[in-house]
């Protein structure tokens, strides 16, 4: 039988730089890459972390009452996904899960804009090419292939660039994931696995995709890999440099496993506690990527009152405008149903929408002629 | 007799299918100790065991590759595809493989595997949980298709597509799966109507509706709003999709001369299309108008907020039937 408990102990070749209770640890490969990041460069991650958290905790309100169709947290890998994103170059490119949306808020994407998507007006909110990051990637596993083809294009352009594709530990099970890999060590690719490995993937632990850590799956494909405490943003900053100076240098592909926690449901929609215990939370609530770093901070006396509640006033700031933007987004016209499909012309589709905006106008027609009706009754 | 709802009555199919034949297996994401995301396969890992009730890593192509080896063992597996959108990395181990092992093997080998999908929109989802992707199944020779539009024929037909030896793609309309009707559960399996029967479900003169599975019930409103009209509706539920039992359908269009076939995917190639082809070779003379469909659009799963526009609804039906009867429609007027 598959041993399917979750690995939430003492986890040994785990780098870590910042531990659960805020002290510093020197990790002989991680420390290197982060050496030069100050207090106040930890204040601004601390800063991120807080903001969306905050985001996180205002989209899960407006899905509960009823403003949005679904929202999938992110509660628990704020350390991940700001530790990640900041690592990166402006023109690096981005190809997310659906659940990087602290990710796309970090790199400019209008709140309103990632909204929509689980608002239902519209598939995806923000345009790709502007912000150098795919939309929402809701087929599990599938944006690996694409960011592996990306990276392809970067060699092939003769670019020091790179792109990252963010995944969880249930889309190490699909082919596309392996396949990628596969491509990327053979054209020594220049793209970053970023896999959080929250240890859920719905109800499945784990345990259930991997038999052994999943970082010590790429160095079989020729990749060579960090496991990182994901819940430590200084750690995930410092892995992704790693994986984004080799990628830089030519030094082709990486994989990086944070080990993290869905401190939340996989989406509004799920309720865990049919699969999950309170023990764990706990248990993972006492390693919070947030806590350990304003710890930190105060200790070093870099985090008082005052900046507590300055941050926590810019938070609940971006949180107003997202509920603004969210609640004002208007509902799509009807005939947006037939746009984009192609990019030209197609005689099929240009019929079926000519036939529906007669549909339409019948029911317009029908209802002026109510009001008219009714208006000279009156 | 029981009321059940349309995911109580497939996991009473499941549940009885389980404790008739021991080779009966369940694949698939968040089965188990879930119950599914819809709560189909709920208990039936605490009752039937972690070796019947299989909750797979999350690879769609792995859950019906390994049940075709499971089947190679004698097995009769069950997988579930949690999302009609999520079945494509198993395509082609279904249209490759599950489809042509029968024949590839001059009939050595049967592939009695049942594929469930929840299918079809209007439930307010992201991409890829909305979708309609039948068409696909029946084009693909070596497959059945079928699908169930209430409880009573949920809880027979799974047990016959599961009983079948050939491969089944079961499609659950997702949309209905609350909706609630009597289920004979104890009725025997060989007096019930055979799972490839289509059914008329209500009987009419003027035109023939054709539905399956989430539409057949906005089919029937459709018949009592047409009645309220003046208007006689014959609506057939389809059931199979792959075979498709004509013998309904044409002894219908003889009778009223008017075909109207329905369904949420897209028009193009869909089901619609060769239902009125096939028609309209058995029929032809008999025909009073040219068929109608009335379907989704040929785009790609619209964003929730519009899907309320893609999808068939009653007006659109109605506006169909209009056509067929040469009443005033939404294009009149139009040549072609």
């Amino acid at each position: 039988m598959l041993d399917t408990s979750s690995d939430s102990g003492p986890q040994p070749g785990i780098h870590q730089i910042i531990a659960a209770d805020g002290t510093l640890h020197a990790d002989e490969v991680l420390s290197p890459f982060v050496a030069d990041v100050s207090d106040e460069q930890l204040v601004q991650l601390y800063r991120d972390m807080v903001v969306i958290r905050r985001i996180d905790t205002e989209a899960t309100a407006l899905q509960r009452q009823g403003q949005l169709a679904l929202w999938p947290p992110m509660l628990g890998q704020e350390a991940s996904q700001i530790g990640s994103v900041r690592a990166l170059e402006e023109d690096d490119f981005i190809f997310p899960t659906y659940r990087e949306n602290g990710v796309a808020y970090c790199r400019g994407a209008d709140l309103a804009g990632i909204m929509s998507t689980w608002r239902g007006t519209a598939n995806t909110g923000w345009d790709p090419h502007e912000f150098n990051m795919a939309t929402p990637q809701i087929i599990i596993g599938a944006q690996t292939l694409h960011a592996t083809g990306y990276a392809m294009g970067l060699t092939m352009d003769g670019k020091e660039s790179l792109s990252i594709a963010y995944l969880g530990d249930g889309a190490t099970s699909q082919g596309d994931v392996h396949e990628s890999m596969v491509f990327a060590a053979s054209f020594q690719a220049p793209v970053i696995f970023f896999c959080q490995n929250n240890h859920w993937a719905i109800s499945e632990p784990v345990g259930l995709q991997a038999h052994s850590p999943i970082a010590g799956r790429a160095p079989g494909y020729g990749i060579p890999s960090l496991r990182v405490d994901g819940n430590d943003v200084l750690a995930v900053l410092a892995a992704t440099r790693w994986a984004g100076a080799r990628a830089r240098s030519g030094g082709g592909p990486s994989f990086i496993e944070a080990v993290t926690y869905r401190m939340g449901a996989h989406t509004t929609a799920d309720d865990p506690t049919r699969y999950r215990g309170v023990t764990e939370l706990e248990e993972w609530g006492a390693k919070d990527p947030i806590a350990r770093v304003r710890a930190l901070l105060t200790a070093r006396g870099k985090l008082d009152a005052g900046r507590e509640a300055e941050i926590a006033g810019q938070a609940d700031a971006v949180a107003a405008e997202l509920r603004a933007g969210c609640i004002n987004l208007p509902d799509p016209d009807p005939m947006a149903l037939f746009d984009n499909v192609y990019t030209g012309d197609h005689a099929i589709l240009d019929r079926q929408r000519d036939h529906f905006a007669r549909y339409l106008a019948g029911f317009a027609a029908t209802e002026s002629a109510t009001t008219t009706l009714e208006g000279s009754r009156s | 007799m029981s009321k059940l709802t349309l995911t109580q009555a497939i996991n009473a199919g499941l549940r009885k299918s389980m404790e008739d034949d021991p080779k009966v297996v369940l694949l698939g994401e968040d089965i188990g100790t879930l119950g599914g995301v819809f709560r189909v396969t709920d208990g039936l890992m605490k009752d039937f065991g972690s070796h019947r009730v299989i909750d797979t890593p999350l690879a769609e192509s792995a859950i019906i590759g390994t049940a075709v080896g499971l089947a190679y063992r004698g097995y009769r597996p069950v997988c579930e595809i949690q999302f009609d959108g999520f079945i494509y990395p198993g395509f082609d181990q279904i249209v490759s493989q599950v489809a042509k092992l029968h024949v590839r093997t001059h009939g050595k080998v049967t592939m009695p595997l049942t594929i469930r999908v929840p299918f079809g929109g209007g439930i307010g989802s992201p991409e890829h949980h909305s979708e309609s992707p039948e068409a696909y199944f029946v084009h693909t020779s070596g497959l059945r298709v079928i699908s169930a539009s209430n409880p009573q024929d949920a809880y027979t037909m799974l047990r016959q597509a599961i009983a079948c030896d050939d491969p089944v793609l079961f499609f659950e309309p997702k949309r209905r799966y609350h909706s609630k009707g009597e289920v004979d559960l104890d009725a025997d399996l060989s007096r019930a109507p055979a799972m490839g029967a289509a059914r008329v479900v209500s009987a009419g003169t003027d035109a023939t509706l054709v539905a399956y599975g989430p539409l057949v019930p906005t089919a029937l409103d459709a018949a009592k709003a047409a009645a309220d009209d003046g208007v006689s509706l014959e609506v057939i539920d389809l059931r199979s999709l792959s075979p498709i039992d004509y013998a309904p359908i044409v002894e219908s269009v003889r009778r009223t001369g008017r075909l109207v076939v329905t369904h949420e995917a897209s028009e193009t190639l869909g089901l619609g299309a060769e239902i009125v082809a096939a028609v309209t070779e058995r029929c032809f003379n008999y025909l009073e108008a040219a068929p109608v469909r009335v379907t989704g659009f040929d785009i790609p799963y619209p964003p929730s907020k519009l899907e309320k526009h893609h999808l068939p609804d009653l007006d659109r039906i109605l506006d169909g039937v209009d056509r067929v009867l040469g009443r005033p429609n939404s294009l009149s007027g139009l040549e072609g």
